[in-house]
């Protein structure tokens, strides 16, 4: 016969244990915190993609204006900061919502792969193609973010490449095919990952309800198209020549 | 009433560590009529008179309510209407058809044989939290606490869940959120479930994950194969719960 | 056959009551339950009882370790109530889980005499209402303990967070069920027995967590360990590796339900079985009236040879919809076609005052009798229309649907007609067994420290269960009966003899055990386990069913024993015994009814008045109802073992009504 049985009196105490691990090692551990982690980051790093759809829109006011705004945002708050201190602060965050995103989705993933080996030999189209390609896209966005940070921030991969005249080395990105070509996938694999991840977001931190659903896909489908085109529309102003 | 002859490939596996495989037979003298627990029924009898070991797979009270039964039957959890596979009824198939019969397939579902798997994994997530504290005797008078209807409605929405593991089969990640939720909302919802609101949910998520079951990333196809129509919202709400519980520490 | 009257040293008298020559049984000494204080008046009875029962001393009850089988509402109940005593509960399922016992298959409701209607319900009207219902043949002592026992179980469940319907202002609803004139029965939409058994289930599993419950499921019980005339153990089967192992413990329960399948065709679940309760009768604990089965009237008729189980609707929809069949013979006109004054609303025709709402024997009978005149409608004339379109008419389509909404969609999923459109058909089924094991007050069988609760026993609803009072005893019996007696028993058990795999008790039943097990899958046989229990069911419903006469009973105990030597020679069950082999269950099930179905014939053929579920066809009033016969049948039937195939010993217990006066039962 089998069973280890616990004595009675010390059943009593088994429930309460004292001392529990914080909250926060908690969270972390737990798929739904991992999940809240990535709702968080990922609500940062769309707040960040709004203003800087906003502030790329400037190009067509043409090369004075957006190089000004370049150097605004690097100048702004002196002098109470530095130069370029507000860039760093934002590089800092995002760069910090960048990995925790990456990581806890990596980790995740690997869970989910782990807890589904077996395929179903009668395979079946799940989902639709947003939800589908979360993780994909994901990769996409993260490689194409490091070409265009190689790309316009440092100016290593630029075909222009010359510092503090942002306007022309974007015309010269936009000027080559393979500059189109990756930007535009990439904002559409963006605008693809913003639809299913603002929503999902919203369902992880569990603001969704049965009467804001509806609300809530209809904005997620708005900013990922509001994105999508504010972003798209630099290339293709630059490849019909309306900014050149 | 036409007669149906089928052509069935269904997973065979000795042991929980043999090697499987699909297996075609063929079915005739199919009527629209019988469940298709009962076609499977027919298949076994012949392979029993044949000297053949028949499929394994769970079943029991075949009214939709044990949640025993439960196979993904052309790649949907319980076949291509919205309930159990007991209550799936051959007139939703043709004559002529080819249908793939499979178990679960989860991590923390391991197979046993053929058709039949392990959930045990679902007990264990209910007894880390999913009940409410109340010995025998202990009970104050039924009607000491008034439970608003809408709490009591949302309450029993979710105590629907029959525990087949569909939603499991479906998730493309193996994800237990669905049945974890509906019993965290269930119990959540009622003032008697109050006192237990917090711990109940961080040890039934706490042993959710130490399954082996995958995360949520609300594909919805749980909540799409469920026969019991627990809603996606569910998980929300349990979301909310979690996090709350988080909160409180 | 004849009867041989050689009583074992008692007093006996020969049960002729006038239909000549019985098969053979013997009589024995009557057996009377001797744990109710009869002294006292009855509704102070339980809390006498309570009182005079032994303590057993809160350190000490985690040395007493208690084997429950079974996870329904009565096991599941009486696990976790042991297990928060301080108890050592080893626990055991066929399922995969305790979760899927087949109370979650009940319906309607639960029953209590809470009276929240202030329509002058009471512990005692509940009480003389189950004691009338049941047809004078249950015990006054058992059913006004379990009336008052009903109002704590909707307390306990209330408080495990069942979600019972509510009325708008927050609190409890209920409603009129099965003929009742008061309104005490509580349920959660159709799912009452899904959210009594998860709330029992949840209670379990929180004992299993906290490793006071050992939970074996996918294990069968397959024999009792009796030592020195107690029960000691039992003996199971691992339905996944095969492994016959042996379990033991100071008092056995058993909760393993009714017997219904051995009719093959029932509303059980599919392994629903009767094993535990047989294998235990073969041990020694009496069988009490087997003959005494519920047939439901309203289930949906089988739609051909593949059926393999029926499908119940609940009795709830007799309170809007009208039955009735067309007045003319073979009428084959689509039931919209045939005007009003060709309907025959025969519950309304024969039962003016109670219509549709007779109780279950009644309205099943009445259905049998119009298809058996040819006036049955659907495929095989099986059937008779359960109307809504009037009450659609009446309250409209909305209301109908939020009342009974998920019952037509059932219907509608499983014969592909919609019964907002076309009337639904039904027929009766069986349901339920008022028969089992043989049980006292203290729910202790003649076996000694052998318990048996819920359907597994015969004790509270004599020879008709009223609807919605299942869910009612089961959990009375688990949550607040047992847990008390068995305690008084265990306090009272002093030193007993340490019982272990060696002992010779324990290897006979292994050897018994594996002996048939062997016998099963060694027969080369030709036959499958199904082909033999379809048989046996077919037969059974036949000659044993609804209506019930000499003749009849007569062929089926000739038939049965040929039909048992045939299964033996012929059986064939494919694969091994060390593995998951679903056949070899079936079968090893079937070997048992294939006894039992004998026990509950000759307990038909010695029964020769009517009484509730049980008709005979000689024993009816001018008019055709049931009569019951009180001079020669107001006992209980407590049927003794003697070896399959041999004549088993009659043991009566005599009821006496002292408080609710046998009548002769009228619905008109």
């Amino acid at each position: 016969m089998t069973g280890a049985f616990i004595p009675l009196d010390v059943m009593a105490s088994a429930t309460d244990t004292g001392r529990r691990p914080s909250s926060l090692r908690v969270l972390w551990r737990s798929t739904i915190g991992k999940k809240t982690v990535m709702a968080v980051s990922g609500g940062i790093l769309l707040l960040y993609l709004i203003v800087h759809m906003l502030g790329n829109l400037k190009i067509f006011a043409g090369s004075t204006s957006f190089n000004e705004y370049a150097e605004w945002l690097r100048v702004f708050g002196e002098p109470a900061l530095g130069e370029g201190w507000l860039l760093w602060v934002v590089r800092v965050v995002l760069l910090t919502a960048v990995i925790a995103h990456i990581v806890a989705a990596w980790q995740l993933s690997r869970l989910d792969i782990r807890a589904r080996p077996v395929k179903y030999a009668h395979g079946r189209r799940r989902a639709t193609y947003a939800t589908r390609t979360m993780r994909w896209g994901g990769v996409i966005i993260a490689l194409f973010v490091v070409w265009h940070i190689l790309d316009l921030t440092t100016g290593h991969v630029n075909p222009l490449g010359e510092e503090g005249r942002p306007y022309e080395n974007v015309v010269a990105t936009f000027s080559t095919w393979y500059g189109n070509t990756i930007y535009i996938v990439a904002m559409l694999a963006l605008g693809l990952h913003i639809r299913h991840g603002f929503w999902s977001a919203a369902q992880t931190l569990g603001v969704n309800h049965p009467r804001r659903d509806r609300a809530l896909k209809a904005t997620a489908t708005g900013l990922a198209v509001a994105l999508t085109v504010g972003f798209v529309s630099v290339p293709i102003a630059v490849m019909t020549g309306i900014v050149s | 009433m036409t007669l149906m002859k089928l052509t069935l490939r269904i997973w065979r596996q000795a042991g929980p560590d043999e090697p499987g495989a699909m297996t075609t037979y063929e079915l005739d003298g199919v009527s629209p009529e019988m469940s298709f627990l009962e076609m499977l029924d027919t298949l076994n009898e012949r392979l029993s008179a044949e000297g053949e070991e028949p499929v394994a797979f769970d079943h029991d009270c075949r009214e939709g309510i044990c949640g025993s039964c439960g196979m993904v039957i052309n790649g949907d959890a319980h076949g291509p209407e919205r309930t159990t596979a007991c209550q799936l009824h051959m007139r939703s198939f043709s004559d002529g058809d080819v249908i793939d019969i499979e178990p679960w397939r989860a991590g923390a579902f391991p197979v046993i044989k053929d058709l039949v798997v392990d959930r045990s994994a679902f007990d264990r997530i209910i007894g880390a939290g999913g009940y409410i504290t109340a010995p025998t005797g202990s009970a104050p008078e039924a009607h000491a606490t008034a439970v608003p209807k809408e709490a009591a409605d949302l309450a029993f929405e979710n105590a629907e869940c029959i525990g087949c593991g569909a939603c499991v089969a479906a998730c493309p990640n193996g994800s237990a959120m669905l049945f974890t939720a509906a019993k965290v909302v269930h119990l959540n919802a009622l003032p008697q479930g109050a006192p237990e609101r917090e711990s109940r949910t961080r040890e039934m998520v706490a042993a959710m994950d130490a399954e082996g079951f995958g995360g949520c990333t609300n594909v919805g196809e749980c909540a799409t194969a469920c026969p019991k129509g627990i809603p996606l919202f569910s998980i929300t709400r349990m979301n909310r719960e979690y996090l709350r519980a988080l909160r409180k520490g | 056959m004849t009867t041989t009257e050689q009583p074992p040293g008692g007093t006996t008298t020969p049960t002729g009551t006038g239909s000549g020559t019985y098969a053979d049984f013997t009589v024995g000494d009557p057996v009377a339950d001797t744990r109710a204080p009869l002294d006292t008046p009855i509704a102070e009875r339980w809390r006498q009882r309570t009182f005079d029962a032994k303590l057993v001393n809160p350190a000490n009850r985690r040395k007493h370790t208690v084997i429950v089988v079974g996870t329904g509402l009565a096991g599941g109940a009486a696990g976790a109530t042991l297990a928060e005593q301080g108890y050592r509960v080893l626990q055991f399922c066929y399922q995969d889980s305790p979760r899927r016992a087949h109370s979650i298959a009940a319906q309607g409701g639960i029953n209590a005499a809470k009276n929240y209607r202030n329509d002058g319900d009471s512990v005692y009207r509940l009480f003389y209402d189950t004691v009338k219902g049941g047809d004078f043949r249950a015990r006054e002592s058992n059913v006004h303990r379990l009336a008052e026992v009903s109002v704590q179980i909707i307390d306990q469940c209330v408080a495990q967070g069942v979600p019972f319907a509510r009325e708008y202002g927050g609190l409890l609803d209920t409603r009129s069920f099965g003929g009742v004139q008061v309104s005490r029965t509580f349920y959660a939409r159709g799912q009452t027995g899904q959210q009594l058994l998860l709330g029992a289930y949840q209670a379990l599993s929180r004992q299993i967590a906290a490793g006071r419950v050992e939970m074996h499921p996918r294990t069968e019980m397959l024999d009792l360990i009796v030592v020195d005339g107690r029960a000691r153990g039992i003996v199971a089967r691992d339905l996944l590796t095969g492994r016959i192992d042996t379990y033991f413990a100071d008092a056995v329960v058993l909760a393993s339900g009714g017997y219904g399948n051995v009719f093959y065709l029932s509303t059980n679940a599919k392994n629903s079985n009767a094993t535990a309760i047989w294998r235990a009768h073969r041990r020694g604990a009496h069988f009490a009236n087997p003959c005494f089965t519920q047939i439901h009237p309203t289930c949906i008729p089988r739609s051909g040879d593949h059926q393999s189980k029926l499908t119940l609707m609940s009795e709830s929809l007799r309170n809007d919809g009208r039955i009735w069949v067309p007045k003319r013979k073979g009428d084959e006109r689509p039931p919209r076609e045939i005007p009003e004054e060709e309907r025959d609303y025969y519950l309304e025709r024969l039962y003016p005052s109670f219509g549709n709402l007779v109780p279950r024997d009644i309205a099943s009978r009445a259905a049998k009798n119009v298809c058996d005149e040819g006036r049955g409608v659907g495929p095989g004339g099986q059937g008779v229309y359960l109307d809504f379109a009037e009450a659609i008419r009446r309250m409209g389509r909305e209301a109908v649907a939020a009342k009974y909404g998920n019952l037509f969609d059932m219907y509608e999923r499983i014969t592909a007609e919609d019964p907002y459109e076309v009337p639904m058909r039904t027929y009766p089924a069986i349901h339920y067994t008022m028969g089992g094991l043989w049980v006292d007050y203290d729910l202790q069988t003649s076996v000694p420290g052998l318990f048996a609760i819920g359907e597994a026993n015969f004790s509270d609803h004599g020879a008709n269960r009223l609807g919605a009072s299942a869910l009612m005893q089961g959990l009375a019996d688990g949550y607040f009966v047992l847990p008390v007696t068995l305690g008084d028993y265990l306090a009272r058990l002093g030193g007993i003899e340490r019982v272990d795999a060696d002992h010779p008790a324990t290897q006979e039943a292994v050897s018994f055990v594996t002996d048939r097990l062997y016998a099963l899958l060694s027969n080369n046989g030709d036959r499958t386990p199904d082909s033999f229990h379809r048989e046996l069911g077919t037969l059974l419903w036949d000659e044993c069913g609804m209506a019930r006469n000499d003749a009849g009973l007569r062929k089926a105990l000739e038939r049965i024993p040929a039909l048992r030597e045939e299964f033996w020679e012929r059986i064939r069950v494919p694969g091994s015994g060390e593995a998951l082999n679903q056949s070899l269950e079936q079968a090893n099930r079937v070997s048992d009814y294939m006894e039992l179905a004998e026990l509950m014939c000759l307990d038909a053929l010695h029964r020769t008045e009517s009484c509730g579920g049980h008709f005979r066809e000689e024993s009816r009033t001018p008019d055709g109802e049931a009569m019951r016969d009180d001079d020669a049948f107001s006992y209980a039937a407590a049927w003794e073992y003697t070896g399959t195939g041999n004549a088993p010993v009659l043991h009566r217990e005599a009821l006496e009504f002292a408080y609710v006066h046998p009548t002769q039962r009228s619905y008109a």
